[in-house]
């Protein structure tokens, strides 16, 4: 049955592109879009970059429509609960809104500050919306002494890129051995750590923030470090990772948490008994699913491409009468430091990584992932077009680690542990990665 | 006939080679492109379909380079001197074509008013209210890029045609070599050894007074220790010279002619000539000026369900892809408003078309001119005539009547 009408609770990328798609599709019944912020969807990964560096403003942000919508936009209210017997979504101002077919793009949100006081304090940051970047950017603007970020994940290092390329001082706090390396692991994330330090940030591996405090007027002015020290800062980016966003789904039967919504390859959500309930789907950050490549656990893969793509999946399957599931390898970018940082596959669940090209002291390169003796993932450092070739290694499932021999190849590269299992001193950088050598 | 082929690709690939077939060579990539990949040769594969070349292109395995150490002068990189950066892999390839760019970019960026002058004086030059006819080629095609390529250069106006002339004896070196005569192979090597007399005198009158252009800009701007040095400069400056010369003289010329054997194409163009961009990505997809690219496999490579051994050659047929029915939908349809029309003509990857931006802005003037200047143009000759060169494939002359070329 062709259904009458859909609605699409989330208005960012992976909502929009559903919307698009579906049209794209032949859809032509009800539309309804259903986003917690008053704007028209916008695009977020300019917000770390060039909106903090002052080169666009987030006026300007617009996320194109390839069709016509035709769409009923229901923006600046926040959906609140979820009845799926009676099909009906319901609205923060009370409204209840039927649906034959349920798209969930609610995405996730920055996880905040833990203690309530401090992230009160002006000067405290999350940037996850326009709001937030705009905030920042006031702040960068009125010339701070420094500028912590808190978190040395792509958001964070973006974000002391951006205050780098605005002459302000900057402190980068990270909990981990090197920055990124939750997704890339530690030896790439150390050998772009090395960089960044190259350009004057005062990058802090293994350091915790212990305390923010803040003047008379709630003004943050002083925060302590794990590390002893103690630092004048007028600005704080909290870039701790998010959380998605799905409370108003608590209770509706979904298996839904703070990692996402739970659903198959094909964008189905899954119920608590892990099957898959009809007419609903999730697409985005909020998704949390098993990419049918990668022999891992279910998860959020948190990447403009992933929701490009989900939102795809799931438009031709409410369209369609044949399921088809989201196969496109994962894949994103980062921009920082002058270093463009590209990557394939699934670097994060590598055991083992190897240079292939290049040198992870200066100049471009590339590093494979190995899982269990099979290619799992590449990252690209200022090298972007060589990717599809690491691409086409992962998609064949090409053992670890794989013969490249390019000209810019390492005579002798030696395998290395990929992850962050180390307890050493962060010391300078590399020394860290040689230490992980097996 | 074909049972006796070791290789059955072999016999259609000898068609597409074959001067006779020069003027449509598309039946015949379209034959090739019957396989994902086939064999041509014990060590020679060759690739037709638009997904396989996309992600071959960007495959840091194929290598651009030979596997032959060079000998002779050492490049800025201390190593062996190879060649243009075309015909170079990274790392060696990225400094010298990151150090190019950064001189032709800004040079071409305001570039756009100044092209479109070149083109209005070169159709000035056919003006009239009466019938008449003239050859595209030698009137436009020819005189633009060399036009451009000598003001980017600095070269003085009376030296345009020194320019021309070597850009059409060197663009025979892209071509196979097992397309080349032995007399052919060895008037390339004069004209190598002529072209590197004509430019050193130049560049040491660059390096004693730098002016404005490219080659005072490349032999003093940027960091002293990965500037290239003199060799390395000739080099790029020739492949400057052919790979922006030859390509373009193509585009504008297969442009036009898919204009004029689609009227309907020329009528929207001169009504809107807000289409100007999209019929040249069309016209740069539909008959694309470098038909073939080929790469070296330094490693064992899986396409399709071959695996392409380590040191093997693989020819890319760009102009089949171009017509890939699974990527373009009537591929064989001239058709400037198709959806998302990601032709191959610049290739991709590192060697990604260098001068692709001065190419669409000069194929853009020039096209544009033709719809909108020329009152009732036809075909003289269809098909023209084509030259030998089988790689960057083009008409030898494109005979155009009209009855008036307005002012």
């Amino acid at each position: 049955m062709t259904p009458r009408r859909i609605v699409i609770v989330g208005a960012s990328l992976a909502g929009l592109r559903t919307a698009d798609s579906l049209r794209a599709n032949g859809f032509t019944g009800e539309l309804v879009l259903i986003g917690d912020e008053p704007h028209e969807p916008y695009d977020r990964p300019p917000l770390s970059k060039a909106v903090l560096a002052g080169r666009t403003g987030t006026d300007r942000l617009f996320l194109p429509s390839a069709q016509d919508l035709n769409a009923r936009r229901l923006l600046g209210v926040a959906a609140t609960g979820l009845d799926l017997a009676a099909g009906e979504v319901r609205l923060a101002d009370d409204r209840r809104i039927g649906f034959d077919r349920l798209v969930i793009a609610t995405g996730s949100r920055s996880r905040p500050w833990p203690v309530p006081g401090e992230a009160a304090l002006r000067g405290v940051h999350l940037l996850r919306g326009r709001e937030d970047a705009d905030r920042i950017r006031a702040d960068l603007t009125a010339g701070p002494r420094r500028v912590l970020v808190i978190g040395g994940g792509f958001t964070g290092s973006e974000v002391a890129s951006s205050c780098h390329d605005l002459d302000i001082p900057v402190t980068v706090a990270l909990r981990g051995a090197a920055p990124m390396a939750s997704a890339l692991g530690e030896a790439v994330g150390t050998a772009i750590g090395a960089r960044q330090r190259a350009h004057g940030i005062d990058l802090r591996v293994r350091t915790t923030v212990t305390a923010l405090h803040g003047d008379a007027e709630g003004r943050l002015r002083r925060v302590w470090l794990s590390d002893g020290d103690e630092l004048e800062v007028d600005v704080a980016v909290v870039a701790l990772g998010s959380v998605a966003n799905t409370e108003w789904l608590a209770g509706c039967g979904l298996a839904a948490d703070p990692r996402g919504v739970e659903c198959d390859a094909a964008g189905r959500a899954m119920g608590l008994d892990c099957a898959v309930v009809p007419d609903v789907y999730v697409a985005g950050d909020v998704a949390r699913w098993r990419h049918p490549h990668f022999d891992a656990e279910p998860q959020a893969l948190q990447h403009w491409g992933n929701a490009v793509d989900q939102a795809e999946v799931a438009a031709h399957n409410l369209t369609h009468r044949h399921q088809r599931p989201a196969t496109a390898l994962p894949a994103f970018w980062s921009d920082q430091f002058g270093l463009n940082v590209k990557s394939v596959g699934l670097p994060h669940l590598a055991d083992q990584v190897v240079l292939t090209q290049g040198s992870f002291e200066r100049g471009p390169f590339v590093a494979a992932y190995g899982r269990g003796g099979i290619t799992v993932g590449a990252v690209a450092v200022n090298s972007p077009r060589v990717l599809d070739g690491y691409a086409a290694l992962i998609t064949e499932r090409a053992p670890f680690p794989p013969a490249i021999n390019a000209t810019d190849s390492p005579a002798d590269a030696t395998v290395l542990s990929a992850g962050s299992n180390s307890a050493e001193s962060s010391g300078p950088a590399l020394t860290t990665v040689h230490g992980g050598q097996s | 006939m074909t049972s006796t082929q070791p290789y059955p690709a072999a016999a259609a690939y000898g068609r597409l080679l074959d001067q006779a077939n020069r003027h449509d060579p598309y039946p015949y990539f379209a034959e090739l492109a019957g396989e994902p990949i086939q064999r041509l040769a014990e060590h020679r594969w060759v690739v037709s379909r638009h997904a396989d070349i996309t992600a071959l292109l960007r495959d840091p395995r194929l290598s651009a380079q030979d596997d032959v150490d060079p000998e002779g002068p050492a490049g800025s990189d201390g190593k062996p001197f190879r060649g243009p950066f075309l015909m170079l892999d990274p790392p060696h390839h990225n400094t010298l074509r990151d150090q190019t760019m950064h001189q032709f970019m800004p040079r071409i960026m305001g570039m756009g008013p100044r092209i479109e002058a070149m083109v209005a004086r070169l159709l000035d030059r056919q003006a009239g209210t009466g019938p008449g006819e003239f050859d595209v080629v030698t009137a436009l095609a020819y005189p633009l890029p060399v036009g451009v390529i000598c003001e980017l250069l600095g070269v003085p106006a009376e030296e345009e045609p020194v320019f021309h002339s070597f850009a059409s004896r060197l663009t025979r070196a892209l071509d196979p070599v097992e397309s080349l005569t032995e007399q052919e192979i060895a008037e390339l090597q004069v004209t190598r050894a002529d072209w590197r007399d004509y430019l050193m005198p130049m560049i040491a009158r660059r390096r004693d007074r730098p002016g404005p252009d490219l080659v005072s800009g490349l032999l003093t701007d940027g960091d002293p220790e990965t500037r290239m040095n003199t060799v390395e400069l000739a080099t790029t400056l020739g492949l400057l010279l052919i790979a922006g010369h030859e390509t373009t003289v193509n585009l504008i010329t297969n442009g036009t002619l898919a204009l004029l054997r689609n009227p309907d194409v020329l009528d929207r163009l001169r009504a809107d000539p807000g289409l100007a961009p999209a019929v040249v990505e069309e016209a740069l997809r539909y008959d694309p000026p470098v038909q073939q690219t080929s790469r070296r496999a330094t490693a064992d490579v899986r396409i399709a369900d071959q695996v392409v051994p380590a040191g093997d050659q693989v020819v890319i047929l760009l102009g089949a892809g171009n017509r890939d029915p699974r990527r373009f939908a009537e591929p064989d349809r001239f058709w400037p408003e198709r959806p998302g029309n990601a032709h191959l003509a610049f290739g991709g990857g590192v060697h990604y078309c260098f001068g692709a931006a001065l190419a669409r802005m000069e194929g853009q003037a020039a096209l544009s001119a033709i719809a909108t200047r020329l009152t009732r143009p036809r075909l003289v000759a269809d098909p023209p005539p084509y030259r030998a060169n089988m790689l960057l494939r083009g008409p030898e002359e494109l005979r155009v009547g009209f009855d008036a070329v307005t002012g």
